[in-house]
């Protein structure tokens, strides 16, 4: 460990940054135009966030208030900084170590906890309603995807994900969506969860409560929320790059992977309307549990 | 229809169509009537319950409308009660939405209905303090203009006597 | 006023008699401040972000709120001028009031415009925000909203068309970009006869006399 690690970790945290910024003006983009709209500019998230911080006045409701959005911030720089997001290179390895998928796989669930608490003390019943449907969902979608992760683990007796990812070179015969295709459909299922589209967007669910935990922040609160809505897609998308597809050896290859990824929820949330959080709970704990259990058996 | 004429006191009716008729009745015995018909005669859905202010005469006028889904007819049944002292038997022990409209009734003009749940609490106008808004002899003009700050240089027409001169000038 | 709001000793568990004013302890009754602008290269640049994107509060108020809805289709499209429809109060900077307001929406879009964080701007919509329009002599709705809130822009109509709609948007921004969009600031500073106009109405006044 030294201290250039740390400028190379701000490196990463501020290219994938703005990556998850363009992607996410971009897919709006590409949303409209289907609808034959203009759409947004491709720079309107960057627009927002600055407007966001620009805000003369903030409320708070105490303490945890503040601290909920870094919370959320830390869940997406968390899971972006314990893995490698290119693959043999000495500046973006980042923080890599032995055990790092058990903690990635922590780092998934943190940040709506912090925001539980936080929207907790917002005191709004919008708030709580959103974050008691985004712990339930997540807490489902948590079960196939572990199972997946573990039966990727075994397949390559290792729990670190550079190893994961060295070990699909090669190839794309030798990813582990090829190699070990019911773990990957599995997480792939789950991956719909974790990314909070339709038909999985119960917790925020713009139309029926209002935004959901997020209701009450405002400002540079909120800022750091969509800083978060940045980082925390765009490090999950490199996540499942570096498990099932192979990883990615430079820029070019990992925005271009990242973004046919990107393509799978947003096709799926296009084509399907919401579920209800029962629903999407029951759905998760049949068919993509199934397919994971299946996966652990037969590795 | 003879048989309510022989038994109750019936004022006036009017029939108004062949399954519209409306019944003019003394105060006293407009719910028993209203009772007999739901009961007897089938007449068991409340359409509405509304009222007139007959300022001239100085009364209002409740209307209580009802339906006879089986013949398909409809009775109006109207009493008329003193303005001055606006007081009525509540019907909400035959229908249950009836204690919604008499509220209405006791916020907009003023009329009371002993007994109705709830039929003090404001219904849509919140803290009002005037007189009720629907009794003809309050001003809205009046009040919007000394409560609402109106807008100065606005000019209103008279829409019948505007479009005249507009489209025929030359008439007189 | 409700029985709830008003200010009662209760017993507390441990059996002491405690004075509570539910008012008071779930509303802040501190006036708003005022926040001068700052740097003004620095306020330049934010203005001109403040411009770009307007988030606009999801709040149909009369009829007009029909006319906001064509906004976001195909044909108008208003998300290309970075207008967007935001569900709360707390991350909308504009407040569409869309057509006649009775005393008692104004008592709800007096709460929502005070929840909204500075700077914020208004948009007036329709002949009734201006002059009362078809209601002038109506016994329940307002005639000017000047009176109780400041206002950047008024579209005239009845109703106004989206594309009036969204000249009034287009307008809103150069005012923005000209800095002359400090209606929070205004209300701030009159905020004492702002709120004596409002209660002047209002005559059922069961909230704190500023929501944040």
């Amino acid at each position: 460990m030294e201290f250039k690690n740390i400028g190379y970790a701000l490196l990463t945290i501020f290219i994938v940054l703005n990556y998850g910024l363009i992607l996410q003006g971009v897919v709006r983009k590409i949303g409209a135009r289907v609808g034959r709209r203009y759409g947004i500019r491709w720079y309107q998230p960057y627009i927002d966030i600055i407007k966001n911080y620009a805000k003369r006045s903030t409320i708070t409701h105490g303490v945890m208030f503040y601290i909920a959005p870094v919370f959320r911030l830390t869940g997406g720089i968390g899971l972006l900084l314990f893995m490698p997001v290119i693959f043999g290179s000495d500046i973006f390895g980042n923080f890599s170590f032995a055990g790092d998928l058990v903690l990635v796989l922590y780092f998934q669930f943190f940040g709506i906890l912090g925001m539980a608490l936080g929207a907790a003390e917002s005191g709004h019943p919008y708030s709580a309603i959103g974050i008691s449907r985004g712990l339930s969902q997540v807490t489902s979608f948590e079960l196939p995807l572990t199972l997946g992760v573990l039966a990727v683990a075994m397949q390559y007796q290792t729990l670190n994900i550079t190893e994961i990812v060295a070990a699909q070179q090669g190839g794309f015969m030798n990813w582990t969506i090829i190699t070990n295709p019911f773990a990957a459909i599995a997480m792939l299922i789950a991956f719909l969860g974790a990314m909070g589209r339709s038909p999985f967007d119960v917790v925020l669910a713009p139309q029926e409560i209002p935004i959901g935990p997020p209701t009450e922040f405002q400002s540079g609160l909120l800022g750091v929320l969509q800083l978060n809505r940045a980082i925390f897609p765009a490090a999950k998308l490199i996540l499942f790059m570096n498990l099932l597809f192979g990883g990615a050896t430079n820029w070019a290859e990992l925005i271009l992977k990242t973004f046919l990824i990107y393509m799978w929820p947003v096709f799926v949330g296009t084509v399907f309307p919401r579920f209800r959080v029962d629903q999407s709970i029951r759905w998760f704990l049949t068919v993509p549990l199934i397919i994971g259990i299946i996966a652990i058996i037969l590795i | 229809m003879n048989d309510i004429k022989t038994q109750f006191d019936i004022t006036e009716i009017i029939e108004q169509r062949k399954n519209l008729s409306f019944i003019t009745i003394a105060k006293e015995h407009a719910i028993s009537l209203i009772t007999y018909l739901r009961d007897y005669k089938g007449f068991s859905h409340l359409v509405l319950l509304t009222a007139v202010d007959w300022l001239e005469d100085n009364k209002f006028q409740l209307t209580y409308l009802l339906n006879n889904p089986d013949i398909k007819t409809d009775i109006g049944v109207r009493v008329k009660i003193s303005r001055d002292d606006a007081t009525m038997q509540t019907a909400h022990q035959l229908w249950e939405q009836v204690a919604t409209y008499q509220r209405e009734l006791k916020e907009m003009f003023g009329i009371d209905f002993p007994g109705s749940p709830d039929v003090d609490k404001p219904f849509i106008l919140e803290g009002w303090e005037d007189k009720p808004p629907y009794r003809r002899d309050f001003d809205t003009k009046q009040y919007s203009e000394d409560t609402y700050f109106p807008r100065p240089g606005r000019e209103s027409n008279d829409p019948a006597e505007y479009m005249k001169k507009k489209l025929y000038p030359d008439e007189k | 006023m409700k029985e709830d709001f008003k200010k009662r000793t209760v017993i507390s568990p441990e059996g002491k008699p405690i004075e509570i004013d539910p008012l008071k302890d779930y509303f802040s009754d501190a006036k708003p401040k005022v926040y001068k602008p700052g740097n003004p290269v620095i306020e330049k640049f934010a203005n001109w972000a403040r411009a770009n994107s307007l988030w606009v509060l999801g709040f149909g108020t009369g009829c007009g709120a029909i006319e906001m809805r064509p906004l976001m289709t195909p044909r108008f499209d208003a998300y290309r001028y970075g207008i967007q429809w935001r569900p709360t109060p707390r991350q909308a900077s504009v407040f569409v009031v869309s057509g006649y307001l009775s005393v008692k929406t104004l008592k709800r879009v007096v709460r929502t415009y005070e929840q909204m964080q500075n700077p914020k701007f208004v948009i007036a919509l329709g002949s009734c925000t201006i002059n009362g329009g078809m209601y002038w002599d109506s016994y329940n709705t307002i005639n000017r909203l000047d009176q109780y809130m400041p206002v950047d822009v008024y579209i005239a109509g009845c109703m106004p068309r989206p594309e009036s709609l969204l000249a009034g948007f287009e307008k809103l921004k150069t005012i923005i970009k000209e800095g002359r969009g400090e209606g929070a600031n205004t209300y701030a500073e009159k905020f004492d006869w702002y709120k004596a106009n409002q209660k002047k109405i209002i005559k059922d006044w069961d909230m704190p006399d500023y929501n944040w």
